[in-house]
């Protein structure tokens, strides 16, 4: 018998149950969706947020708050819609889906998202893998900027499973939720940032009406 | 006619610290109860519990049963006798039904004695004072299973002159946990002196708790430090008049 | 097999030491009351309910859920393997690295793969594993185990890890900590961007969705399920939980009871290899399914609940023998009270039959677990299996029964005792080895009651 069999054999002898026998229903989940303002959501995430937050009434401004943010710094951007029609691509210095994802993503100063969503009760940053946002993007530089419009703008995690069930489907392998920069303790308790992901994080919100989700 | 309270003393009080039993007799007939001290009283059976030794617990756990069924109210100067009684007498007779029917029927009317002062409306009759600084030690059973944090504290509140000082550590554990304080002697000592420089920088002259076995443990670890603080129950604080 | 008497001896001699476990569990304990205050986070004890019935109906149907989480991976692309021991887990892996030419692995932390020594079987076949958590990564260094399940080297000191760092990787003596993580990133980043595989562990299985959850603050797990091309998570069985929609309720708990945080700086969900126009991402995925003893826990339904533990460590803050002895002391990987309760029915409680009376049961440990396991009633089921196989105290208990059941024999015993406290033998000198006993009262309550009622 391989292990397979061997270990459901096992968990079923355990259990005191037969194969196939059907399972009694999980309770039901408990998803706390509370509704705000976006005004509300925008107090609760700049308060919650462990990073700097620019809110933009439009695309342009987008485009002037991350080339303020850049600071004369390289930066790789992900391909994201978003990101084009904030204009990003053509701020001077930012290189948008380069050739040699990784290699440009070991070198630059910044990395330049858009996002999943945001979520305001904990100030995090959710990316979901697709096409146009490689992982690596958000991870490998030492800063991050998340440029995101309003309406991605949820209220926590339990909304957002609420629409989206399914974190990793087809549609994608990985899905990260982002609070804050990089950290550890583990040497006297002191606090370090950047250790292996960014240091600092930066999110851009956009007004104005977007794309659906 | 005067309210009946049969005490448990539990048989470290009755051997160690008997000034704690007279102390809660005085404030009990102070409170206008007759209070009756059952002769046949041992242990509640905690130690052959703790252990393992489950038969040895049950027989001395019928013997307690036997003792007090057909008491009206029991009280008991101690949260961890108190919750061996009325938490765990359930687990030892698990199968017992006849046992876990006389356990139902006893349990509601076992209590531990801060636990029982707090129910009666007349404690101002008490009239205790104590003109000291003091601090408080959360016994751990009284504390997480009989969930006594606020009663004891109130109580000492309506003493007067007595100046309560909460020690940082008031919630950890001192260390006695039974046959654990000498099988695992030098882990309950280290405990035991956390617990002192806690006390220490209360600068209170007085430690109070609910349990003598965690006094006894305190007042160990105090006096081998050669520190002149004093340890007390709580009811001979309450007993107390000045 | 008696207690580690005199490693507990030095570690509780150690002053140093003492202050490093107790101000840190100190710190990790205040952070969490903190974070679970009723004015803060009302809902605590309401989601710790919902939490323990998720675990335990989750384990009552493991085998359905196992199913569930092995189609939707697959569905997803990704492998599941099933290992009954850990040697298997181990061959798979080496197997793998093996066919794919992967000589170096790169792993986060996962106390799984600490319990089946995946380091050390990788390493007899000339596989370079990196631990990339930096607390861990230093360990390795150092060739020493973890101290505490999420600090893991909570007892060295940054003069430790400048000697570390200095003797191991050729770096100039630096005692600045930032600087130390600097050389750590900077060493580690070279290591994820060649390594062929990534190990992980994993916070939680999702049954429904095939989903690998992970959580950290370094990042270094996120470049070990991303960087390599091909990602192995090794879970215990016990990790799973039915739903993507539980996770808020576990998310919620684990950080607040770890470290007072209510989301770590990373939450990873992950399943399955980079799909159709991914640019990055493992093209490889595996999930390996651990047994290693956890279906025997399984069977015996008084003892299941220790498998809804979610390693928070919030028991090993609270716990205040813990809090004096540090992780080494304990036999086994898992430390702190959960240690005690599940390192006896792994190893079988002949093993170290000292473990579980090593305990005052104060019951902070289930004061603060997330999930409700009752440490406590645990520790005493245990004891009464192992005295039951090894009753070495039976016959001072028959004969104190004997006495407790016959109140004048007890009376005339504990007269008698009391009058023999003055001397220093058996357990009156353990005691003082410790601690003043006080001297015995020359007459007891009911001496003083007799007289009273004259």
């Amino acid at each position: 018998m391989d292990s397979r069999e061997a270990i459901l054999e096992r968990v079923r002898n355990a259990l005191g149950r037969k194969l196939g026998q059907k399972p009694l229903p999980p309770p039901e989940p408990l998803l706390r969706v509370r509704y705000e303002t976006a005004d509300a959501k925008l107090t609760l995430f700049r308060a919650q947020l462990n990073g700097t937050l620019t809110v933009v009434p439009d695309a342009a401004a987008a485009g002037n708050a991350v080339e303020k943010l850049l600071d004369g710094q390289s930066a790789v951007a992900s391909d994201h819609p978003f990101l084009q029609a904030c204009g990003i691509p053509n701020i001077p210095g930012v290189t948008a889906n380069p050739e040699d994802l990784r290699n440009t993503c070991a070198t630059a100063g910044v990395g330049i998202t858009s996002a999943y969503c945001l979520l305001a009760e904990t100030g995090t940053i959710v990316l979901r893998a697709c096409p146009q946002e490689p992982r690596l993007l958000s991870l490998l530089p030492p800063v991050h900027i998340a440029v995101v419009p309003l309406d991605r703008l949820l209220t926590n995690l339990d909304e957002m499973l609420s629409m989206t069930p399914r974190p990793v489907d087809s549609d994608s392998s990985a899905m990260v939720l982002i609070t804050g920069p990089s950290r550890t303790g583990d040497i006297e308790q002191i606090l370090v940032r950047g250790v292996h992901g960014p240091g600092a994080v930066h999110v851009v919100i956009v007004l104005g009406k977007t794309p659906p989700l | 006619m005067p309210r009946r309270a049969a005490i448990f003393v539990t048989c470290i009080v009755d051997q160690l610290f008997p000034n704690a039993g007279m102390a809660m007799v005085d404030v009990l007939e102070r409170l206008g109860f007759e209070v009756e001290f059952r002769d046949a009283q041992t242990c509640c059976a905690q130690p052959a519990f703790n252990s393992g030794y489950q038969k040895e617990a049950r027989a001395v756990a019928r013997h307690f049963i036997d003792t007090f069924a057909d008491a009206e109210t029991i009280v008991v100067p101690s949260g961890s006798c108190t919750a061996m009684i009325t938490h765990h007498y359930t687990d030892l007779f698990a199968r017992d039904g006849q046992a876990l029917e006389r356990i139902r029927a006893l349990t509601p009317k076992v209590f531990e004695f801060s636990q029982f002062l707090l129910g009666l409306p007349n404690l101002d009759a008490l009239a205790a004072r104590f003109p000291h600084k003091v601090t408080y030690h959360d016994s751990c059973h009284a504390l997480r299973e009989l969930g006594l944090k606020d009663a004891p504290r109130r109580l000492l509140g309506q003493v007067k002159d007595l100046e309560l000082i909460e020690m940082e550590a008031a919630e950890e554990c001192c260390g006695f946990g039974g046959t654990f304080s000498v099988k695992f002697a030098q882990i309950s000592g280290a405990m035991a002196r956390t617990k002192v420089d806690s006390i220490l920088e209360t600068g209170a002259t007085h430690v109070v708790s609910l349990d003598s076995s965690c006094l006894m443990q305190l007042r160990g670890s105090l006096s081998r430090g050669g520190h002149k603080i004093e340890t007390l129950h709580l009811a001979e604080v309450l007993a107390s008049r000045g | 097999m008696s207690a580690p008497d005199s490693a507990i001896r030095q570690t509780l001699a150690n002053a140093n030491l003492q202050l490093a476990i107790y101000s840190n569990t100190g710190r990790l304990k205040n952070h969490r009351s903190k974070a679970v205050a009723p004015d803060r986070f009302p809902e605590y004890q309401d989601l710790r309910t919902r939490a323990a019935a998720i675990k335990r109906h989750t384990l009552a149907f493991l085998d359905v859920y196992l199913l569930q989480l092995e189609h939707a991976v697959n569905d997803n692309g990704g492998k599941v393997i099933w290992a009954s021991t850990g040697e298997e887990a181990a061959d798979f892996i080496i197997q793998l690295a093996k066919d794919r030419e992967a000589n170096l692995i790169v792993k986060s932390k996962s106390m799984t793969t600490e319990e089946i020594h995946l380091n050390d079987r990788l390493a007899q076949h000339e596989l370079e594993t990196v631990e990339t958590d930096l607390g861990e990564y230093i360990l390795q260094l150092a060739g020493q185990r973890p101290f505490h399940i999420l600090a893991p080297a909570i007892h060295m000191t940054r003069h430790d890890v400048a000697k570390v760092f200095n003797e191991k990787l050729g770096i100039e003596h630096d005692t600045v900590i930032e600087n130390q993580a600097m050389t750590a990133r900077r060493v580690l980043r070279e290591k994820f961007l060649n390594a062929g595989i990534g190990i992980t562990g994993a916070n939680f299985l999702l049954a429904d969705s095939g989903g690998v959850v992970i959580v950290e603050n370094e990042g270094n797990a996120r470049l070990t399920l991303s960087a390599p091309k091909i990602h192995v998570t090794v879970a215990g069985l016990e990790k799973l939980i039915p739903r993507a929609r539980d996770l808020p309720v576990f998310l919620d708990l684990l950080g607040r009871s770890a470290t007072g945080q209510p989301l770590t700086s990373y939450t990873s969900i992950v399943s399955g290899p980079r799909r159709n126009g991914e640019l990055d991402g493992p093209e490889e995925f595996y999930v390996i399914l651990l047994d290693a003893g956890r279906t025997k826990l399984l069977a015996d339904p008084e003892m299941r609940e220790s498998l809804q533990c979610i390693r928070c460590g919030a028991c090993l803050n609270a716990c205040p023998v813990y809090r004096k002895i540090g992780g080494h002391n304990y036999p086994w990987v898992y430390s702190g009270p959960i240690g005690k309760v599940i390192t006896p029915q792994f190893q079988g409680v002949e093993k170290d039959p000292w473990l579980p009376f090593a305990s005052s049961l104060c019951g902070a440990c289930a004061e603060v677990c997330p999930v409700k396991i009752d440490i406590p009633s645990l520790l005493l089921k245990l004891r009464k299996e192992i005295v039951q196989a090894n009753p070495e105290d039976r016959r001072y208990f028959r004969i104190w029964a004997w006495l407790m059941q016959r109140p004048g024999m007890y009376a005339l015993a504990a007269k008698i005792g009391r009058a023999l406290m003055g001397f220093n033998i058996g357990p009156l000198a353990a005691w003082r080895s410790e601690r003043d006993l006080p001297a015995a009262p020359p007459k007891s309550f009911r001496d003083l009651w007799k007289q009273r009622k004259k």
